[in-house]
C-alpha cells in the first residue's frame, strides 16, 4: 500500500505530522487542541461556512477556517491568540443576534452547539443589535413528523448538506441571498407537502432548535394518567442500545432490562417489545419472499416482481413513493413491526386482556421520526382504530425518564410483559443495518432446507458492516421436497442504508444493471441505530458502537431465530392462523401510494 | 510619493488586426507567452490585482486535458461600466487575448460569463464571435468560446461562485484552495480573467511586455480604464495611465468641490479631500477595477455609507456568518446611531466588526465590506453621527 506522504506543521508551537489533504482541524485533533465547530460534522462534506473555526496562520493576511483548510508544509498556526479570540467572539455574537434565543422554552436546550459556544464565547449584553425580528421567520410546525423554526436557524447548512449527501432527497435547500437568505422548501411549502421522507436525519444533525421532532410527550403523559385507558407500549430495537447515551451511558451500552423497568415506573400498563413483531416480520415477509420465488420461478406469473424490497423503514417507503413509484410493486406489503405491532395491540392483545380496543392507547418508542408519520397515515387504522397513536422519539423518551426523576442507574433491570414480549436474536437485529437480511436469511433457509444456514454461530458476516452497498448470494442447497424449485439457486440480495445508497441500487436496478432477488433498505445511515430520532450527537463512531451493541444482543439471545419465537408460535396458532393467510393479510399488510416527485 | 502626471492613452479602444496578433502567438510557445506576460507586470483588471503571467503559469503547470479559460464578464461593481464598453465596441479583442490565454495554458475552450444586465449586448456579440470562429479557423487556432448569462447576483462575480453558477448551481463562493488554476470550473483547471486583462493581454503581445512597460510605474505597469462618476461635469470611461495621484484626477474630472472620491467601487475604499495629494492611484496605493465615483460638498456621506451597506446586506450571498450578519448589523448599527438609539461609540464596535468581516470572512465579498465602511467612518465620522 502506498504511504501517504506527511506533511509538518506547528500549531501552537507544538509540532505536528499528519498526512497530506488532511485539514487544520483534523491535525489539531492529533494534538488534543480543541477548536470549535458548528458547521462541521463528520457525516458530511466540509462547508467552512460558519467561520467558528477561524485560525491564524502565520504571515497570513486573513484567517483560515479550520475545517476546511488543508495542511501545508511548515505552516505555523494559533488558535487562540487575540486576533483569532476576537474573530470567534464576533462570529457567535453574530450567530447569537440572528437566533432567536428562546433557551428555556427551546427544545434543544442543555443540548445546543450554539448554547455550548455562547458559553464559552458570550456573557453579559449581547455585542451586536437583535435582528430576529427584522425577518419574517416562519414556524412551519404543519408537519406530525419535523418542525423547521427558521428564527432558531443559523444557517449552517448541516441539513442541507444532510439532505441532499446521505439521503439525495433535497427537500431543503438554500434559498435567497444576503439578508433573504434561508433554508427552504420548493416553493416554501410546508416540510409536509414537499418530498421530505421525515427521515430526521437533519434534525439529528441541526446543532440547534431550528430542526426538531413533533413532540408528543404531554399526550403520552395524559393517556397514562387517564385511569379509563389502558396504555401499551413497544420498544424498537435500536432503542435499548441507544437510550443509555441521553441518560449519561457511554455509546454502546446496552441498557435493555433497565428501560423496561423505567417504562413500568413511568406508569405504562404494559411493556412489549417491537423485537416480537420484528420477528412476526420475518415470517410474513419471508413466506412473502418465498411466494414470490415460487410464483416468479415456477408459475411464471409477471405480477410477482422480483426483487422483493424490504418495507420496514418508513423513510424508504415515501423515499420510492416519491422517486420510484413504478417500483411500488416491488415492495413488500408486509407493514412494519411498529405497524404490525399496533394492528395487534388493539386486536390480539385487547381480546387477551379483555381491554375493549378503544380503551387502548398504544405508544411506541422509536429511534425515528418517520414513524411518527407512518402512525399517521390514513391506511394504518386496520383494527378498527388508530393502530398506533403516539409515537415518541430516542430522545423524548429520555426526556420523560427525566422528568419522572427516574434514576435510571439504579433500576433492576426486568423483563417485557407476556404476551408480545418474547424475542429473538434476529428481531434484535433489525436495529442495524442488515439485520433484516440476515434475519430472514435465518428462517427462510431453514424453511425451504430444514437446515440452519451454514453460517458460523448463525453469523451472517456478508450481511454486516458499514459499507453503503453490499452484495451476497448464497446458494440453496438440500432442498425439502416442497421447495425443491429452488435447489441449486444461487439467492442474490443487496444491503442499502441511506437513502443516497437506496437510490444507488435503484438507479442500477431499474437500467437493468442488478438482478437480486431481495435487496433490503434503510432510510437511515447504518440502519435503525443511526435514525433520527435517536440522540444526538450521532456519528460515524457511534453509530459503530450501537452497531456493536446490536450484536452483543443477539449473541445473548437464548434463541436467535425468528420462527423459533415461542410467542410468535402461539400467535399463530390462537389468532392468526397461517402466514400470509387471510387475517394476516388483514391486519399486517398494506398498500402503497404514488406520490409527486417534488 | 513620487506620482505621474495624469495622461490619456488609447490602446484599449485601438482597431487593431486581430489576425495578426494571433499568428504571433502560433509562432510562439506557450512559455514564450507566459513570459512575456511575467515580463509586462500585468496585474488582474478587475480589480484584485493578481499578476495575470502567474496565473497563467499556475494553469499551464497543471496537468490536465480539459481546462478552460473564464472571461469574466460579470461586471457588478457599483460605478463600474467599462467592461460594458469594452464588449460594445472591441469585443474581437477579448476573444482573442481568450485565445491566446488558451494557447498559454493549453485550454481549448473559453466561457464568457455576461452580466445578465448586459443581455442586450448578446446578439451582436454572437455575430462577432462567429466571424472570430470563422477567422481563428482560418489560421488553425484550436480554440471556442461559449457565452453563460449571470442573474444578477453580485457574488457571481467571485470567480469561484461564478463557476458554480456556470455549472448550474448556486452561485457561492467555495472554500480555498484548491484555487482555480488548480481546480476550477467544472473542477478543471482553470483561467479567469477580467474583460479588460485579456484586451491587456493582446496589447503586451503586440507591442511587447518592454513598450507595454514603459507605461504605469513599477507595481502598477500599464494603463487602465476608468469608470468615472458621480459630481463630476465629464462622466465617462477614461484609459489612463497608472500612477497619477489622487489629487490629479480630481483636478481633471472633479467639480471644483470634491470632498471624496470612492476608488474601486462598493468593494473599494474612500478617500477623503485631505488624502488626495498623497493617494496614488494604483496596486501600491489604491487599487481599483476601474470605478472613480466623485463627491461633492452636497452629498452627505451616511447616506453614501448607507447605500453601499444596503447594498452588500442584499447581495452577500449569504453563506458565511461574518458577512451574511455582519452587513446586517452594519447597516442596522449605522441607522440606530445616526436615530440616536445607540450611543455614538457603537460606531467603535461597528469598525471592530468591519475588521473581523475583513479577515473571517470566506471570500473577497465579505472580506471587503470594510474598505468603504472603515475608511468612511474613519474620515466622516461626524456625518455618521449627526
Amino acid at each position: 500500500m502506498k504511504k501517504d506522504k506527511m506533511v509538518n506543521l506547528k500549531i501552537n508551537n507544538q509540532p505536528v505530522s499528519v498526512p497530506e489533504g488532511s485539514t487544520i482541524l483534523q491535525a489539531a485533533k492529533k494534538l488534543n487542541i480543541h477548536i470549535p465547530t458548528l458547521c462541521n460534522h463528520d457525516d458530511l462534506c466540509v462547508a467552512g461556512n460558519c467561520r467558528v473555526c477561524v485560525v491564524e496562520q502565520k504571515g497570513a493576511k486573513v484567517l483560515a477556517a479550520a475545517c476546511a483548510q488543508p495542511v501545508q508544509e511548515g505552516m505555523e498556526i494559533l488558535t487562540n491568540s487575540m486576533k483569532v479570540r476576537n474573530a470567534r467572539k464576533h462570529v457567535i455574537e453574530l450567530l447569537l443576534s440572528e437566533h432567536r434565543a428562546d433557551c428555556t422554552k427551546c427544545y434543544r436546550n442543555q443540548n445546543c452547539e450554539l448554547q455550548t459556544l455562547a458559553n464559552e464565547f458570550s456573557f453579559g449584553d449581547h455585542l451586536f443589535l437583535d435582528i430576529v425580528g427584522d425577518h419574517e421567520r416562519l414556524i412551519d410546525d404543519a408537519s406530525c413528523a419535523i418542525i423547521k423554526d427558521d428564527s432558531k436557524c443559523i444557517r449552517c447548512q448541516r441539513c442541507v448538506r444532510t439532505c441532499s449527501e446521505l439521503q439525495k432527497v433535497s427537500a431543503i435547500a438554500v434559498s435567497g441571498k444576503g439578508s433573504d437568505m434561508k433554508i427552504s422548501t420548493f416553493h416554501d411549502r410546508p416540510i409536509s407537502h414537499v418530498v421530505c421522507t421525515n427521515c430526521g436525519q437533519c434534525v439529528n444533525r441541526c446543532p440547534t432548535g431550528a430542526l426538531t421532532e413533533k413532540n408528543y410527550i404531554d399526550f403520552v403523559w395524559d393517556a397514562i394518567y387517564d385511569p379509563e385507558k389502558y396504555v401499551v407500549v413497544q420498544t424498537a430495537p435500536a432503542v435499548r442500545v441507544s437510550i443509555g447515551e441521553d441518560l449519561g451511558y457511554d455509546p454502546g451500552e446496552r441498557v435493555t432490562g433497565k428501560m423496561v423497568t423505567a417504562l413500568k415506573q413511568l406508569g405504562f400498563d404494559s411493556v412489549l417489545d417491537t423485537d416480537f413483531t420484528a420477528d412476526l416480520t420475518i415470517i410474513e415477509e419471508g413466506t412473502e419472499l418465498l411466494t414470490r420465488l415460487r410464483k416468479a420461478l415456477v408459475e411464471k406469473d409477471k405480477d410477482a416482481v422480483l426483487p422483493m424490497y424490504t418495507s420496514c423503514s418508513p423513510g424508504w417507503i415515501k423515499f420510492i413513493e416519491h422517486k420510484f413509484p413504478e417500483m411500488l410493486k416491488n415492495l413488500s406489503t408486509c407493514k412494519s413491526p411498529q405497524q404490525m405491532f399496533g394492528a395487534l395491540a388493539k386486536t390480539y392483545y385487547a381480546q387477551n386482556i379483555g381491554v375493549s380496543p378503544e380503551k387502548i392507547v398504544s405508544v411506541s418508542i422509536m429511534p425515528c421520526t418517520a414513524k411518527k408519520y407512518e402512525a399517521n397515515r390514513p391506511e394504518m387504522r386496520d383494527s378498527g382504530y388508530k393502530d398506533v397513536d403516539y409515537v415518541l422519539t430516542t430522545r423524548e423518551f429520555a426526556m420523560m425518564i427525566k422528568q419522572a426523576g427516574i434514576d435510571f442507574r439504579m433500576l433492576e433491570p426486568s423483563n417485557y410483559d407476556s404476551i408480545m414480549g418474547d424475542s429473538t436474536g434476529a428481531g434484535a437485529i433489525f436495529g442495524a443495518t442488515g439485520g433484516v437480511m440476515e434475519a430472514a436469511i435465518r428462517t427462510a433457509y431453514e424453511i425451504v432446507t430444514g437446515k440452519p444456514v451454514p453460517f458460523d454461530n448463525l453469523n451472517i458476516i456478508p450481511a454486516r458492516g458499514m459499507e453503503g452497498v453490499k452484495e451476497a448470494s448464497l446458494k440453496i442447497e438440500g432442498c425439502l421436497k416442497e421447495w425443491s424449485f429452488l435447489e441449486g439457486v444461487e439467492l442474490k440480495v443487496a444491503i442499502a442504508h441511506g437513502l443516497t445508497n437506496a437510490n444507488k441500487v435503484m438507479t442500477a436496478i431499474s437500467k437493468g444493471e442488478a438482478d437480486y432477488h431481495f435487496v433490503e433498505i434503510m432510510a437511515c445511515p447504518g440502519g435503525c441505530i443511526g435514525g433520527g430520532g435517536q440522540p444526538i450527537p450521532t456519528n460515524m463512531t457511534i453509530r459503530q458502537q450501537r452497531i456493536d451493541a446490536i450484536y452483543a444482543e443477539d449473541l445473548s439471545m437464548p434463541i436467535r431465530k425468528s420462527h423459533d419465537n415461542p410467542e410468535v408460535k402461539k400467535l399463530y396458532e390462537d389468532f392468526l392462523e397461517k402466514p400470509n393467510g387471510h387475517k394476516a393479510h388483514e391486519l399486517l399488510h398494506t398498500h402503497y401510494v404514488e406520490r409527486v416527485r417534488y | 510619493m513620487k506620482t505621474k502626471k495624469i495622461s490619456k492613452v488609447d490602446l484599449i479602444f485601438e482597431h487593431i488586426n486581430p489576425r495578426e496578433v494571433l499568428t504571433k502567438a502560433c509562432d510562439m510557445s506557450p512559455e514564450d507567452i507566459i513570459n512575456e506576460m511575467l515580463e509586462s507586470g500585468l496585474k488582474g483588471r478587475g480589480g484584485a490585482g493578481f499578476p495575470t503571467g502567474m496565473k497563467w503559469k499556475l494553469c499551464a503547470e497543471e496537468k490536465n486535458r480539459t481546462k478552460y479559460i473564464v472571461c469574466n464578464a460579470d461586471e457588478g461593481e457599483p460605478g463600474t461600466f467599462k467592461d460594458r464598453e469594452i464588449l460594445d465596441r472591441v469585443a474581437y479583442k477579448v476573444y482573442t487575448g481568450m485565445a491566446i490565454a488558451g494557447r498559454a495554458v493549453g485550454a481549448k475552450k473559453g466561457i464568457i460569463y455576461l452580466r445578465g444586465e448586459y443581455k442586450f449586448l448578446l446578439p451582436q456579440l454572437r455575430m462577432e464571435l462567429d466571424g472570430f470562429h470563422k477567422m481563428i479557423n482560418e489560421i488553425c487556432y484550436d480554440f471556442e468560446i461559449d457565452f453563460r448569462l449571470g442573474s444578477g447576483a453580485y457574488i457571481c462575480g467571485e470567480e469561484s461562485a461564478m463557476f458554480e453558477s456556470i455549472e448550474g448551481k448556486r452561485g457561492e463562493p467555495r472554500n480555498k484552495p484548491p484555487y482555480p488554476t488548480a481546480s476550477g470550473l467544472f473542477g478543471k483547471p482553470t483561467v479567469v480573467n477580467n474583460v479588460e486583462t485579456l484586451v491587456n493581454s493582446v496589447i503586451i503581445l503586440k507591442y511587447g511586455a518592454e513598450k507595454y512597460k514603459l507605461l504605469g510605474t513599477r507595481f502598477s505597469t500599464g494603463a487602465k480604464v476608468f469608470s468615472v462618476s458621480g459630481d463630476t461635469p465629464i462622466p465617462g470611461i477614461y484609459e489612463l495611465e497608472l500612477g497619477m495621484s489622487l489629487l490629479e484626477f480630481v483636478n481633471e474630472f472633479g467639480d471644483g468641490d470634491t470632498k471624496a472620491v470612492q476608488v474601486g467601487g462598493a468593494a473599494g475604499f474612500c478617500v477623503p479631500r485631505k488624502l488626495f495629494a498623497s493617494t496614488v492611484i494604483g496596486f501600491e496605493g489604491v487599487p481599483t477595477g476601474g470605478s472613480m465615483k466623485l463627491f461633492n460638498s452636497s452629498r452627505s456621506m451616511y447616506h453614501v455609507l448607507h447605500n453601499y451597506l444596503d447594498f452588500f446586506a442584499e447581495e452577500s450571498c449569504g453563506q458565511c456568518t461574518p458577512c451574511r450578519v455582519g452587513c446586517q448589523q452594519l447597516l442596522k448599527g449605522v441607522e440606530s446611531v445616526k436615530r440616536g438609539e445607540s450611543k455614538s461609540t457603537y460606531l467603535n464596535e461597528l469598525v471592530k466588526l468591519a475588521a473581523t468581516m475583513k479577515i473571517a470572512s470566506k471570500c473577497g465579498l465579505g472580506q471587503s465590506v470594510g474598505n468603504a465602511f472603515n475608511s468612511i467612518v474613519e474620515n466622516f465620522r461626524e456625518e455618521i453621527i449627526y
